[in-house]
């Protein structure tokens, strides 16, 4: 699955571990958010770098002890109708402030690419998506309505101009 | 009304490329129908029993003459001759090609109007009063909240997927016409200290679990209003039930959690909004919307007209037209004019392109071109002067468009029903007209007074039998049809769910049943000025529902 992030098609040198079987122990991984907020508080994981991968019911400030450590956070979408992911990128984006590569997983198709960088995405890992598809999902609209995680400025800004 | 600026004319222009891209990978294989599904319904394109059904938004119920002839060329080169305004004061076309599409918005684009978030599980095209502006009643015109609102809905990248599809009414006056309780919003401007801002009701709805809407908040500050709806959003979109279409509403969520449990998260996650998470509106941009919708600039004329006067005593046509289709206005000398889409036999809420063209022709020549689709699927003309309203009846009479009944029992909502609609149980549309044949004697019909029959193909109740004073809900039972009577029922401030009476009639019967209700309210009213909901109001539904099984 292609992977777009800041822009680019990287290869993905992260791995998900369910929390099930055993765990390797170096390189870049995300957990379920239990057994990362876990990980976390035994202190030791070695060679590992962890990150999370949040499911659409996760509560994300639960995190926010851990955001400013955070490399990578993923959001899962299991169905393409299933919209909670883009609440919590703007909680963790706007709210808490996290900084970090947020990245959407599962059921990423294009047509939902404009709205995931709204809402603070900076990585796809798409269905089938490749970087040209994103690039001009992410071309669609030149002007937008309303704030969001993205910064763009928002028309009834911008008509007075004020820029943020 | 509103005009578009550089940024809305973008905004357009970009959806309809955009929709292009999308039908072109559909009809190439590249988009799977299952992926294209919610693609197109945000662009209110439907899959119905004959063919793709095009739902065009008419923010707020508003029209411009220009805009109203570019839905007429709509109707003439991409569909059969007409097109159907909805309760939610929509326009739908019936008989549209998927690959036509992306021509026709781009026509629509032209006259400053789209389809965006017509259908799908997004925030839909926001509703209001249809005499906004004009009413007498009016406390403040509620159409520039409307255009803030759909501007900040549009295309709202955290509201795109929602459980469920989700409704909001804005409503300025004391009397409630934009039937604010049963929407998953309903917006009541307020005025309180000298502040302004609105009364916030949440959860209500129709469909299979009706619900009236909870009051969440007395009183929001117009400059918080944005940050508010996105709080009430936002719960919503993160705990509305997601496992159950039936119940994934937000009346649902309401209900579930209890009215205060609800209101407590909402309040909640709106302290919680840092700074910079606020949308602080410009007070630059409220003024700059809000002159879009300045009062316009009429003559100043007398209380009465004498030509009015005159042409009541000369004509009974036009003085029961007078009676039946004008609302007041605030203006001395003025009137809004009500143009019924509910001719006896004909089906609610249709227009040929001939008569939306005349009523195009009759706005600009009477009407200070400003046209309005109310949720009872009329058209109105909000400004007409009383001088005017002779030579406007004739006009509209030669159009095919002088039908005097107004809110009266042949003014029906009729949702399209099984003749066009994938989701139907039942046939709508002729259950009307055979209704309307009962009550079509004027006389008759005048003396019945105000009462509304509200009739949906199914329990999606797109036809507000619920909140019809009789609704009639079209069921299947083995492969027939039958419909289901509720009695009580109002839309208004005063809004209620109607009761379900007994089991249910045959088609034939409904018409004979209907004139026992009716004919026993007649005898036991208090006056001619206690209206059948009234009456109902207070005997209770029993005797009515006693009336309409009372076969002989």
């Amino acid at each position: 699955m292609p992977l777009v992030r800041y822009g680019e098609e990287v290869a993905n040198d992260w791995v998900h571990h369910t929390g099930e079987g055993e765990v390797p122990l170096a390189g870049r991984m995300t957990l379920p958010l239990d057994g990362y907020l876990a990980a976390r508080a035994r202190g030791d994981h070695g060679n590992l770098e962890l990150g999370v991968r949040l499911q659409p019911e996760d509560d994300p400030a639960r995190l926010e002890d851990y955001l400013a450590d955070l490399a990578l956070i993923e959001i899962s979408f299991p169905k393409y109708t299933d919209g909670r992911g883009y609440s919590l990128a703007q909680v963790l984006r706007r709210r808490l402030g996290y900084r970090g590569e947020l990245r959407a997983v599962g059921q990423v198709l294009r047509d939902q690419i404009f709205y995931m960088h709204r809402s603070g995405f900076d990585a796809f890992e798409t269905q089938r998506a490749g970087l040209s598809d994103v690039l001009e999902a992410l071309r669609e609209y030149s002007a937008v309505y309303q704030p969001a995680a993205d910064g763009a400025g928002a028309a009834f800004r911008l008509r007075h101009g004020k820029t943020s | 009304m509103y005009r578009y600026d550089e940024f809305d004319a973008a905004i357009v222009a970009e959806r309809v490329a955009q929709f292009r891209g999308q039908v072109e990978r559909r009809l190439s294989g590249d988009l799977k129908e299952d992926e294209f599904k919610p693609l197109r319904l945000q662009n209110g394109v439907y899959l119905q029993l004959h063919a793709y059904m095009l739902r065009v938004a008419i923010p707020y119920g508003q029209l411009n003459p220009r805009q109203l002839r570019q839905l007429a060329m709509v109707a003439r080169d991409y569909d059969r001759g007409y097109g159907h305004f909805t309760t939610r004061q929509n326009i739908q076309f019936n008989w549209v090609s998927l690959k036509d599409i992306p021509d026709v918005l781009a026509r629509l684009a032209e006259v400053e109007m789209h389809a965006i978030q017509t259908s799908g599980n997004c925030i839909r095209n926001v509703t209001s009063d249809h005499f906004a502006g004009a009413a007498r009643d009016e406390i403040k015109d509620p159409r520039p909240w409307c255009e803030i609102i759909r501007q900040w809905s549009t295309f709202h990248p955290e509201f795109a997927f929602l459980p469920r599809k989700f409704k909001i009414a804005v409503t300025g006056a004391e009397h409630d016409r934009a039937a604010i309780r049963v929407h998953d919003i309903g917006l009541h401007m307020r005025e309180r200290e000298g502040m302004r801002g609105f009364e916030v009701h949440v959860g209500g709805g129709q469909g299979r679990t009706p619900h009236l809407a909870t009051l969440v908040n007395p009183f929001v500050q117009e400059t918080e209003l944005l940050d508010y709806l996105e709080a009430i959003m936002r719960v919503y979109n993160r705990h509305g039930r997601r496992d159950n279409k039936y119940k994934a509403r937000i009346k649902i969520l309401v209900s579930e959690l209890g009215p205060d449990e609800f209101t407590r998260q909402v309040e909640d996650e709106f302290a919680a909004q840092t700074d910079a998470e606020k949308i602080r509106l410009p007070n630059a941009e409220i003024t700059r919307i809000e002159s879009y919708f300045a009062p316009p600039v009429l003559p100043v004329r007398p209380d009465t007209s004498a030509v009015f006067d005159a042409a009541k005593a000369a004509s009974p046509a036009f003085a029961r037209w007078a009676r039946n289709n004008l609302h007041p206005h605030r203006l001395a000398g003025y009137a809004s004019v009500t143009i019924s889409l509910k001719p006896v036999g004909g089906v609610a809420g249709d227009a040929t392109d001939m008569r939306m063209e005349a009523v195009a022709d009759l706005a600009e020549q009477f009407g200070n071109s400003d046209i309005r689709v109310s949720h009872a699927q009329n058209l109105v003309l909000a400004h007409v002067a009383l001088d005017d309203l002779p030579a406007l009846h004739s006009a509209l009479t030669s159009a095919g468009l002088g039908t005097a009944n107004e809110s009266l029992i042949t003014d029906m909502i009729v949702c399209p029903g099984l003749d066009y609609c994938n989701l139907a149980n039942a046939r709508s549309i002729p259950i009307g007209q055979a209704v309307q044949q009962v009550f079509a004697d004027p006389a008759y019909e005048d003396d019945i007074g105000r009462l509304h029959i509200n009739i949906s193909g199914c329990i999606n109740a797109c036809g507000h039998h619920h909140v019809g004073h009789i609704g009639i809900l079209g069921v299947d039972k083995k492969g027939e049809e039958f419909y289901q009577i509720t009695l009580g029922g109002r839309a208004d401030e005063q809004a209620a769910i109607g009761e379900i009476a007994g089991p249910g009639l045959k088609a034939d019967d409904v018409p004979a049943a209907l004139r026992r209700v009716v004919d026993h309210y007649r005898a036991v009213r208090t006056s001619k000025d206690e209206l059948f909901i009234d009456a109902v109001a207070r005997l209770g539904v029993k005797p009515f529902e006693e009336a309409l099984y009372a076969a002989g």
